[in-house]
């Protein structure tokens, strides 16, 4: 997928205007958010897993090396392959020669973020091959040639009016607004055939299990499970670093993922692949591939500030929490990984340069921190990326920030270097403002704080300070 | 983790770190915790030298330029011994839990800091720790609501302690914030930076403020205070947004000048 995250300003205006979205998106706090303070509350060791889940991720990215050569080791033992693709490219690439190989028609899809990454579903069916998502809200996606909005719920922006129009071409706008079983319905109406015909499929990978060479997969569709089962051929996609060294460890992870995804205690459907049909054996795929993409993850790994945020297990609980996300919506990220996780981990993987406003667009609140189930600091991320920016990164083309900018922070530095210069440089600006100040307020401000007035007034700054005031009371001043 | 119990020995002497913007835009918080502290029988110095702690310049990426200001604030309360009282959670959060990453390759440095940061209080996780939240009556006639601010929600662990300190005060009307705890959208220069998105959060703020129909919304933070009254002014409504300290030293005040009191 081409990055845009150049756009995000307009793009997240564009968002802002929009009243439907807006309404649409409230779902990821009332549901998700909501449901998963309810199921942390109901789980009296959730701080402990929380630590645990952590722990295990920290130990398996730190030593990712060693269990990438184990899982790859025991999928091949268990008669799979396994494709390690440096990039997007690579990875599509043997996907579809596959295919080809394998003389495919119909290709159906589960939810996979790393398949976004790669723009697989475009691809495949830009080399003729039929291919359909099968995961409910990528569909949604798909019939309105859009891209995930969310992590875990990919239409979350969309209503119900605008999947019935999707999903239905004879559905026109003042029609009774079917319900989500209804919806839910006509799409599997739509998509039985396609599974019953389709000889491949494309997984998303939620954890492999090194010490197994397994797959875990959750859905609450089982539009995931269909697709492990029916089409003659499986591949699976993982980034690199969605990887557990044992099943114990998965069971931590699958414990707070789910919580902190949808607030379930588990999914409708979770899923353990271990292999292609045996020969004794009816049913199930005739082959298993897994590929496992790096495309850019190694830089995070390589980065002492950033390596963290492999740690992520794609929950979605961040969005959730993020009152900028909340806002200004999935697309304005402009890259696969929406939200704060998104607005650390796209600069690195995609490139900093253009992505400069991700990182700032935060008002560090740290709401996403308090809810990350492996408790990924991304606030101090956003803030190492903000420091690159500004003045920190190595590749002059990544420090973006304008010389008005540097001036402004230069002459704070001069001005907070002495009392009397802070003093004074208030007392100036006091009298500067105080023609354009009514009743302690100001309506309009000139820059660089005429932002904040376009919607907030700014209060005056005050005649004296708070020093010159306590020196006034006797005995108190050092 | 602040304790909601006080404790039988408190400091008698601490130190005001007034902040920046407390100290050239609100100096009625900074006097009004100087109020507070001397109620609770706390004499205060205030160092006359002090200016920032360095996060705006940190929060911006401008490292280089926030990092002498943060040198100077450790320089100069290291200088002073005894606990140190700051009437804002960002403040003593950006020295708590950031001044490692400004002064990353500097261990001595980070060691000084560190040295100061395990001193330095936000003013109601210190009368939470060391007086109680039922150490301070008073009596305010107003129906009042309660925002917490993130980075002393999140970075510093004060809850709902200052909705403790509230509830004591005689003739105070408390309704809950719905989401009280989602940020109102200030963040510092983001709020400059991207004034749609942070008008956009502060929005759904005020909405939640005005549904509660209290005439005073608490804070604790000046930064967000701002925004909030900034915004709610804008919107032609008369309900203040006030700090913590500003209320309770108008409380004690309250109550003794009635005669009930102290």
């Amino acid at each position: 997928m081409k990055p845009l995250t150049v756009n995000f300003r307009s793009k997240a205006a564009l968002t802002l205007a929009d009243a439907q979205i807006q309404q649409s998106i409230e779902h990821v706090y009332t549901g998700f958010f909501k449901g998963r303070l309810t199921a942390a509350g109901d789980t009296p060791e959730w701080e402990h897993l929380r630590t645990k889940g952590k722990a295990i991720k920290d130990h398996t990215i730190a030593h990712l090396d060693y269990y990438l050569n184990m899982l790859a080791d025991n999928v091949e033992k268990n008669g799979g392959s396994v494709f390690f693709a440096d990039d997007a490219n690579e990875a599509r690439k043997h996907i579809i020669d596959l295919a080809h190989e394998r003389e495919i028609k119909t290709v159906i899809k589960s939810k996979s973020m790393v398949s976004e990454e790669m723009g697989l579903a475009e691809a495949m069916t830009d080399e003729g091959f039929e291919t359909v998502e099968t995961d409910l809200g990528e569909y949604i996606i798909q019939l309105a040639n859009e891209t995930p909005y969310h992590l875990i719920a990919p239409a979350v922006h969309k209503s119900r009016a605008d999947v019935a129009k999707l999903l239905d071409d004879d559905y026109k706008d003042g029609d009774r607004v079917p319900d989500a079983t209804e919806l839910t319905m006509m799409a599997r109406k739509k998509l039985r055939g396609v599974f019953e015909r389709a000889d491949m499929s494309v997984t998303g990978v939620n954890f492999a299990v090194a010490e197994s060479g397994s797959i875990a997969l959750v859905t609450n569709e089982g539009n995931g499970r269909m697709s492990t089962t029916v089409p003659r051929v499986h591949v699976a996609v993982m980034g690199m670093e969605k990887i557990v060294p044992s099943i114990q460890d998965l069971s931590t992870m699958l414990r707070i993922l789910i919580r902190s995804a949808t607030g379930q205690r588990i999914s409708t459907y979770v899923t353990m692949v271990n292999e292609a049909r045996k020969a004794d054996e009816e049913e199930g795929p005739e082959e298993f591939h897994l590929v496992i993409m790096n495309n850019g993850r190694q830089k995070l790994l390589e980065d002492p500030q950033m390596r963290e945020s492999l740690n992520c297990i794609r929950c979605g609980a961040c969005l959730n929490a993020c009152p900028v996300y909340r806002k200004v919506g999935g697309h304005a990220y402009g890259w696969v990984y929406p939200g704060p996780i998104g607005a650390i981990v796209s600069p690195v993987l995609t490139g900093l340069k253009d992505a400069s406003n991700l990182p700032s667009a935060s008002s560090l609140c740290g709401a996403c921190h308090d809810a990350c189930p492996v408790k990924i600091n991304i606030p101090r991320m956003l803030l190492e990326l903000r420091y690159r920016t500004a003045e920190g990164s190595a590749d002059k083309d990544e420090r973006t920030s304008s010389a008005k900018e540097r001036g402004i922070w230069k002459m704070w530095r001069i001005g907070m270097m002495g009392r009397k210069r802070f003093d004074m440089g208030a007392r100036l600006a006091g009298l500067a403002l105080r023609p354009l100040s009514r009743g302690g307020w100001l309506k309009k401000a000139p820059p660089p704080i005429s932002g904040w007035t376009s919607s907030r007034d700014f209060p005056s700054i005050s005649s004296s300070s708070l020093k010159s005031k306590l020196s006034k009371r006797a005995g108190r001043s050092k | 983790m602040p304790d909601n119990s006080s404790t039988t020995t408190h400091p008698d002497r601490v130190t005001l770190f007034a902040s920046c913007m407390v100290d050239q835009l609100a100096p009625s918080v900074g006097e009004s915790s100087v109020d507070v502290l001397e109620h609770l029988g706390v004499q205060v110095d205030f160092l006359d030298d002090q200016t920032c702690c360095g996060q705006p310049a940190f929060n911006s990426g401008f490292r280089s330029e926030s990092r002498p200001v943060a040198e100077r604030f450790v320089e100069l309360f290291e200088q002073v011994e005894g606990p140190i009282v700051v009437p804002s959670g960002s403040c003593a959060a950006m020295v708590r839990n950031y001044y490692g990453d400004l002064f990353r390759g500097d261990p001595e440095l980070i060691e000084r800091a560190a040295r100061v940061g395990v001193r330095l209080f936000e003013l109601t996780e210190f009368i939470t720790q060391f007086f109680g939240t039922d150490a301070i009556s008073g009596s305010m006639e107003t129906s009042a609501t309660y925002h917490k601010c993130c980075h002393l929600l999140r970075e510093i662990g004060v809850n709902d302690e200052p909705i403790a300190m509230l509830s004591n005060l005689d003739g105070l009307e408390f309704s809950e914030l719905e989401r009280a705890d989602v940020c109102c959208g200030f963040g510092g220069a983001f709020s400059v930076k991207m004034p749609d998105i942070s008008s956009a959060i502060l929005d759904e703020k005020l909405d939640y403020i005005e549904a509660t129909g209290s005439d005073t919304v608490v804070a604790a933070d000046t930064g967000c205070i701002y925004q909030m009254q900034g915004g709610l002014r804008r919107r032609g409504s008369d309900v203040k947004v006030v700090h913590i300290a500003e209320i309770l030293a108008k409380s004690i005040r309250n109550a003794s000048s009635a005669g009930t009191s102290k």
